[in-house]
């Protein structure tokens, strides 16, 4: 019975949102409660499923689904310390984008194929984070790819199909790249599974094949990660409803790439191998330019959803970056980012769609006194944007530290220019929109709001919700199950020491 | 039902036959209960060679070399069944699509955009024993064991083949059905003098018996050269394309199915057969990296042309061209450098393409059909737009069809991707890999290009009319089973080995 669970259990948190995406296509438009209700039973179970894992692997339970592709070759699910970090967030950050969107698009068209799709990007987000072999990973990247398409270009404006296809163009174009590396990897290495520590010790002779097999995988991986040159598609798909740009900012589409690359070096190549290869350094100088590249380019945004894209290209990058620099610090730093970044970007935009869906503000220009109004919104953006600049006690403090230390204890103190630049960029970025907001006299008076809240419950809950997680992993960063905490152990395991 | 294989053949045959005597009400009905008896027996087929494996079944009860006999081993009992689950699909389709007339009053003014749908309905007493007579010709070509069986096979399949791209009515579709039987009499000609030549010096023409005898040699090689070129004529390999564009964009949806899906395999099948088994001791490296550069040059050109299409009908048959082009690139990554061994993984993987591109490839004609109908008779892609709200199922079956055509998982066009790739590596020839992935890139151009407008807001004034599940539906299913055999890829590359 248990050794049943065991193997079922990572089918199922897949399943939770394919079987709720394949019961939405075929509802009429008008059925929403129905619609909504299976919605939630999916993202509720999901959860449910998540935290039995979460439970069961503490205890030491070893969870793995396996199905036969083809001769020689699994289709592999199963569980390990980083993947239940990036399975936990994901799972929750569904949770509440799907109540989010529910209220975002009460009178949208073409929900059921929204929700369908919404679900579907779940579903390919969950194999991601469960995938147990490279092969597995990539079919499931390559579906995130094609199911968030019709995200992108949900609205059917000609902008949203041009936006469309750029990421198209990006992201098949990086996947091929991938590809080309994986098949590559299987006739040298055979078919390997990810494993913590690196599973390619036996071809570590091989360093020539070994480099460009790494390159061309992390190629793939940076056009999702939107690691400068290849971050051109993602301020384009902003043109999304806001639902999906959280979603795809904070755990999606993005986070996807960075996940891959933490996964690639930590439990594919191992860290041993990456750093004797000498890939690790170009990567971290990537991430660093990315890091400074995306808060410039943040700054020049008069949009505020464009302005938060850029933002995300450049946080995205301090998960690269902790990747790419060798020490347990760095690594917790990286990890705990993974987390950190999802609570806070997803508070970010759900405020900006509160903005934009109440009092129709797009522009920072517009947001002249906007804390009075909706004053509960824009505290919690206050809140992100203090963990976006790193300052304690939000969540984005803690990792910034860690990544400092790591770049320090790694002799590589050029890491802390890179940080302290950031930090000042992003300020510079942030802070002005947070003194308009609560310090501008608006030009004309806001509309009163016409009920209760300052926005609709939906839309207001979620948004509370994460930026309120955020502040306490920030607050409880030194607690053994925040995100730091988990992180610290992950990298712990990875680096073989004892706390 | 003790062995099936003559069924397979005798079914459609004598259901043709009889079907010439029924009026325009009740041929429908009979082709489709036909189609289905012909599943059945493919599916007994198919059981019996997984239990079994390879069968051989002497036709009259003499045995080879004197009487002739139908052989099925993995590979035909796949395209057996590939053309049973199309071709059952296609019927179903074709039920409705020839039976009924739209709603004629309501099709559009201008004349100009009309001959693309040519008009089909009424024509369901040409149709069925056209149809039913071409299925048996194609399952005459997967069975037989020897040379001039197959022969035959191939001229009832040309013959009817363009017989049905004559239903569609007008000087677009005579002129394109006239090159395509020109293209066909030549290919099967260029394949006759070969089997005489094959007859004249080894005094067989069984398959089996032939691959013993044949010696590397000048007849060898001038009969494989000869039997080559007609069959790369037939399957439409660049730069002998010329008639499919035309051919498969002119005929009625169904037959556009059917051809892109399901002839061009057969020829495909036989060429497959000559290079694998019966040549195995003529082909050579160089004349194997020929075909892969002729192979090469499709992918590239009819992506390109694909790209270029303003109509729906001719985009998917250039996308054929292309795709045939990933068939013969397995020829290369099969035929061994130094080993004596045919590479697996190549093979499987081109016959997972095979399978895969008849399910996508009648998916997509289907779909296009159903929104031809819907759009009152055109398929220009520019009136396209909204199809995605408009017509949700016939949009979700052509982007299913294409996200397997561009070879990305899930889907039996990844799974072919996949292994033929794993054989470029494994065979130290990276480069073919290279040209699969660049291909793959090109063909979501295509696709996207249709899908992204497919997205877009409908155009104001546009008049979609509703379509009917029995349309749709077919397509559809096409469509997600083209998904799913990407799902598991063992249990078909276990029947391959049978």
């Amino acid at each position: 019975m248990i050794s049943l669970a065991e193997n079922w259990l990572p089918v199922l948190v897949i399943a939770t949102s394919l079987v709720t995406a394949l019961c939405i296509f075929p509802l009429r438009e008008e059925q929403v409660r129905l619609r909504s209700t299976l919605n939630m039973i999916g993202a509720t179970l999901k959860v449910v499923f998540v935290i039995i894992i979460t439970i069961g692997f503490l205890d030491g339970r070893v969870y793995q689904s396996r199905l036969q592709f083809l001769p020689g070759l699994d289709i592999v699910l199963s569980v390990n310390p980083i993947s239940l970090a990036f399975l936990g967030l994901s799972a929750v950050l569904w949770f509440v984008t799907t109540i989010y969107a529910i209220g975002y698009l009460e009178h949208a068209d073409h929900r059921s194929r929204f929700f369908g799709f919404f679900s579907l990007c779940v579903t390919a987000t969950m194999g991601i984070a469960l995938a147990g072999n490279l092969f597995t990973f990539f079919i499931f990247y390559e579906m995130l790819t094609l199911v968030t398409y019709p995200l992108v270009v949900h609205r059917g404006t000609l902008k949203a199909i041009k936006a469309g296809r750029v990421y198209l163009f990006y992201t098949i174009g990086g996947g091929a790249l991938m590809l080309i590396g994986i098949v590559w990897l299987q006739s040298i290495a055979g078919p390997v599974e990810f494993s913590t520590g690196g599973v390619l010790d036996h071809v570590a002779h091989r360093r020539s094949e070994l480099i460009g097999i790494f390159v061309l995988l992390v190629t793939g991986l940076s056009v999702k990660a939107a690691i400068v040159p290849l971050h051109g598609w993602l301020p384009r798909a902003m043109v999304a409803p806001a639902p999906v740009s959280a979603l795809l900012h904070a755990v999606a589409v993005v986070k996807a790439g960075a996940y891959g690359i933490l996964r690639f070096v930590y439990d594919l190549f191992g860290i041993p191998l990456a750093a004797s290869l000498n890939v690790l350094t170009p990567l971290a100088i990537m991430a660093s330019v990315t890091i400074i590249y995306g808060s410039i380019r943040a700054l020049m945004q008069t949009d505020l959803k464009r302005r938060l894209a850029f933002s995300t290209v450049s946080q995205v990058s301090y998960i690269v970056l902790g990747a790419a620099i060798v020490g347990p610090l760095a690594t917790t730093g990286a990890i705990a980012h993974l987390m950190h970044q999802g609570l806070m970007k997803i508070t970010l935009f759900f405020c900006a769609g509160n903005f934009a869906e109440t009092l129709e503000v797009h522009s920072v220009d517009q947001m002249n006194g906007i804390g009075r109004r909706m004053p509960v919104t824009m505290g919690l953006f206050t809140i992100a944007a203090f963990g976006m600049i790193g300052a304690p006690p939000v969540a984005g403090f803690a990792s910034k530290w860690y990544l400092g230390a790591g770049g320090m204890a790694a002799d590589q103190a050029w890491v802390i220019a890179v940080l302290i630049g950031s930090t000042l960029l992003n300020s510079a970025y942030f802070l002005p929109v947070l003194y308009t907001a609560w310090f501008k006299k608006p030009a004309v008076p806001w509309p009163a709001p016409g009920k209760r809240f300052e926005t609709s419950p939906l839309l207001l809950l979620p948004c509370a919700a994460t930026g309120i997680a955020a502040l306490l992993a920030g607050v409880f960063a030194g607690s053994r199950w925040s995100p730091l905490g988990l992180a610290t152990q992950i990298a712990a395991e990875l680096y073989d020491l004892w706390i | 039902m003790r062995d099936p294989s003559p069924w397979v053949i005798l079914i459609p045959l004598t259901s043709a036959g009889f079907a010439l005597l029924l009026g325009h009400r009740s041929i429908a009905r009979f082709g489709v209960v036909a189609a289905a008896f012909t599943t059945i027996a493919s599916a007994f087929l198919v059981v019996d060679v997984w239990r079994h494996g390879t069968r051989r079944y002497p036709v009259g009860g003499w045995d080879a070399p004197l009487g002739i006999e139908l052989v099925v081993d993995g590979l035909a009992a796949l395209m057996i069944a590939m053309t049973a689950v199309v071709g059952l699909l296609i019927s179903i389709y074709s039920f409705r699509y020839f039976s009924d007339p739209p709603d004629l009053t309501r099709l559009r003014e201008s004349a100009d955009v009309r001959p693309s749908i040519g008009e089909p309905w009424g024509q369901s007493r040409a149709f069925w024993p056209l149809w039913l007579f071409l299925w048996a010709s194609i399952n005459i070509v997967f069975l037989s064991g020897d040379m001039f069986n197959i022969y035959v096979g191939l001229e009832i399949m040309g013959v009817s083949a363009v017989a049905l791209v004559t239903l569609s009515r007008g000087a677009v579709a005579t002129l394109s059905a006239t090159k395509y039987l020109i293209a066909a009499v030549i290919g099967s000609m260029l394949y006759l003098m070969g089997v005489a030549i094959l007859y004249a010096s080894f005094s067989t023409l069984d398959l089996q018996e032939l691959s013993v005898r044949i010696e590397p040699g000048n007849p060898a090689t001038v009969a494989l050269v000869l039997m080559s070129a007609g069959l790369l004529l037939k399957t439409a390999l660049f730069p002998l394309h010329f008639w499919l564009p035309a051919a498969h964009s002119a005929a009625p949806a169904p037959v556009s199915a059917i051809l892109s899906a399901l002839v061009i395999k057969a020829s495909f099948y036989l060429f497959l057969r000559l290079w694998m088994d019966v040549f195995m001791q003529t082909t050579t490296r160089s004349g194997a990296v020929f075909v892969g550069l002729l192979a090469t040059a499709a992918i590239i050109w009819g992506s390109l042309q694909a790209i270029r299409q303003i109509r729906l009908k001719p985009l998917i048959a250039y996308s054929t061209v292309a795709q045939v082009g990933y068939l013969f690139l397995l020829i290369p990554l099969a035929v061994p450098i130094a080993t004596d061994s045919w590479n697996v993984s190549a093979t499987e993987g081109g016959v997972y393409h095979a399978i895969s591109h008849a399910l996508a490839k009648a998916a997509m004609f289907l779909a296009a059909g159903a929104v031809m109908q819907a759009l009152g008779g055109t398929d220009e892609i520019g009136e396209m737009a909204g199809l995605a709200a408009r017509l949700p199922i016939s949009a979700f079956a052509i982007g299913l069809a294409g996200v397997s055509l561009m070879g990305l998982p899930p889907s039996g066009g990844y799974v072919a991707k996949w292994l033929m790739m794993n054989a470029a590596f494994d065979t130290a020839q990276p480069w073919w890999a290279i040209i699969i992935v660049v291909g793959g890139g090109l063909t979501a151009i295509y696709m996207f290009k249709f899908i992204g407008l497919a997205f877009r807001k409908p155009v104001e004034g546009s008049s979609f009319l509703p379509s009917s599940a029995w349309l749709e539906g077919p397509a559809f299913i096409l469509a997600v089973l083209s998904i799913l055999v990407g799902l598991r890829a063992t249990p078909i590359v276990e029947l391959l080995s049978k």
